[in-house]
């Protein structure tokens, strides 16, 4: 796993230099083959392939268990969270809802989801960025990396 | 499981023969019948009867075949549907109801519904007809039900009381529910009004819980229930807890949490305790174990005072449907046994998911004898959609039509299906 994630920073860190776009606008299909958009996380070090993937070890081991492997959820109890606003909007509100859990029924395309989500205050800044950019990224859904920096953003006032 | 194993290799010859027969029985057939893609045994046929009504949970059919379906839609006027029954075809007759909901039963001339909260029922004339289908009578009202479970199962003795289930809101009484290693909460509170069985009066309106009794405790969440006749007595199956490995997995590897704990069957006496969230049964050791939010590893044994379930099924399986068999159109061996829904898991990831079928479990003098069978299989539409949770469709409700038909609903895609059996 080291030497895989040695060989992909390299291969980031080569098209870093000749990329400068920070969109995440990346095709999941795409994203080995072509030209691949880095978004810098936050040392710089790690672009949004990385993320991805560290984000998808954090989804499989906390989050696949309610959400399921494919991300559509349960129905009438565990959200999905393919093409949801929930997911794809506002970032703040959702590191929120990481940080803090979920305690309400919530709608989705007509359907109702009830049960509880609980706080995961206790993962590591960096793994919720991965694992929302993991989220954002993947089931059908495009949009923006999430960031180190955000998500101190939000930890820092949850905490105040 | 020998037998099950051996079920599973005949069913598909079973069921290309039930086909074939089947095919060559009908002189006419309508165009809305359909042969399930169900596996039954020998000499039974499944039809899909009706379609798309949404969320379809449990069901009753009256003498005259008429079936009556519980939804849990949010359409207006659609909370209850009204079919006819014309053998292989369903019409719809009416709808009603505004409220959505799970529970289904027909006792003394009324047709009594939930909702998450309350109990109503609707006078029926002779025909079993919902007299005025915009006011029932509030039976029951202010039941609590908050995040996890909040469908009420309800099942009616013989002697004028309905037994309500109150479904826990919490997986396991943990201080945070949910939370990974989060200890449960000692003297666990939620069981002064939730997780177990209530009893009130079955006519008197606008009960509360002060007006009933709490019959039985220590129930996670039940949705299948049922008055058994032969031994006067309520059985009903409960959901048994989540995720073992993921809250505490130096106790317990993914495997092992696929299967435990049991979901389990119980016949309830008055002030029976079955011992959530304090402890749960293992099918395998035969035991019931200390929970490890109250210091359990998976091995030390608890619940002293807890009551054995009367049988035990893997895990996660969610019992939705229970019916005894009271008819004479199945062969001998159904007869007083008990059919169950198993609506199918979520909480075996990464494990394939498992269920999605009607079992069949004997009984014999009012209680299980013998080992259980699949008794109708293919809900889920192929190996991998059940493997993956992502079943086309979830069995649910269960009734027994007045020919001795077996009906079974889906909440996923609001299908029908009957079973019947020609000798």
């Amino acid at each position: 796993m080291i030497l895989k994630y040695s060989k992909t920073a390299a291969l980031v860190l080569l098209l870093a230099a000749v990329t400068t776009t920070l969109q995440a606008q990346v095709k999941k299909t795409t994203l080995s083959k072509k030209k691949v958009a880095v978004t810098k996380v936050s040392s710089g070090s790690a672009s949004l392939k990385a993320s991805m993937a560290r984000g998808k070890v954090v989804f499989n081991n906390i989050c696949a268990t309610c959400h399921q492997a494919d991300g559509l959820g349960v129905p009438r109890m565990n959200p999905p969270l393919a093409k949801t606003t929930y997911v794809l909007g506002d970032k703040t509100k959702l590191i929120g809802i990481v940080l803090n859990g979920f305690n309400e029924d919530v709608e989705i395309n007509g359907d109702r989801y009830s049960n509880i989500m609980p706080a995961h205050d206790y993962l590591k800044d960096q793994q919720i960025a991965d694992v929302l950019t993991f989220v954002r990224n993947n089931f059908g859904n495009k949009a923006s990396a999430v960031t180190l920096t955000e998500v101190k953003k939000v930890r820092a006032t949850k905490k105040s | 499981m020998k037998k099950k194993k051996v079920l599973s290799l005949l069913l598909p010859v079973m069921a290309a023969g039930g086909l074939i027969l089947f095919n060559a029985l009908k002189s006419d057939p309508p165009k809305k019948a359909a042969d399930a893609g169900l596996t039954v045994p020998t000499g039974f046929t499944a039809n899909v009867i009706a379609e798309n009504l949404g969320v379809a949970r449990h069901i009753a059919v009256t003498p005259q075949g008429d079936i009556y379906i519980k939804t849990d839609n949010s359409k207006p006027n659609r909370g209850i549907i009204v079919l006819h029954d014309n053998g292989t075809t369903a019409t719809e007759k009416t709808t009603f109801g505004n409220f959505s909901g799970t529970e289904m039963v027909i006792k003394n001339g009324y047709l009594y519904a939930s909702s998450d909260y309350d109990v109503y029922r609707y006078k029926l004339n002779a025909n079993n007809e919902v007299i005025d289908p915009n006011n029932p009578e509030k039976i029951v009202t202010g039941l609590i039900a908050r995040r996890d479970h909040r469908a009420k199962a309800f099942a009616l003795d013989n002697d004028g009381n309905i037994y309500v289930n109150i479904g826990a809101y919490s997986n396991s009484c943990q201080i945070k529910d949910r939370q990974k290693g989060s200890l449960g909460i000692p003297n666990c509170p939620i069981l002064d009004s939730a997780g177990g069985v209530w009893q009130f009066k079955a006519d008197k309106p606008n009960q509360t819980y002060k007006d009933g009794t709490r019959y039985a405790t220590g129930l996670r969440n039940v949705v299948g229930m049922a008055w058994n006749q032969q031994d006067n007595q309520l059985f009903l199956m409960q959901h048994g807890r989540d995720q073992l490995a993921y809250m505490f997995p130096e106790h317990w590897d993914n495997k092992q949490s696929a299967l435990l704990p049991a979901e389990c069957m119980y016949a309830l006496k008055k002030g029976d305790n079955a011992g959530w969230p304090y402890i749960y049964y293992d099918q395998i050791q035969h035991k019931k174990i200390l929970a490890p939010e109250y210091g359990g590893d998976g091995k030390k044994t608890g619940g002293e005072n807890a009551i054995d379930p009367v049988a035990a099924y893997p895990g996660h399986m969610a019992p939705n449907g229970l019916l005894f068999y009271t008819g004479s159109q199945f062969p001998e061996k159904y007869k007083n046994g008990a059919f169950i829904a198993f609506h199918g898991s979520w909480n075996r990831a990464p494990e394939p998911q498992e269920g999605y079928f009607v079992v069949f479990q004997p009984f014999k003098n009012g209680k299980p004898d013998g080992q259980w069978e699949v008794f109708a299989d293919g809900f889920a539409g192929s190996p991998e959609k059940k493997a993956s949770g992502r079943a086309d469709h979830k069995p649910c409700g269960l009734a027994q039509g007045p020919d001795g038909s077996l009906y079974v609903t889906d909440d996923v895609k609001g299908s029908v299906y009957k079973i019947s059996y020609k000798k």
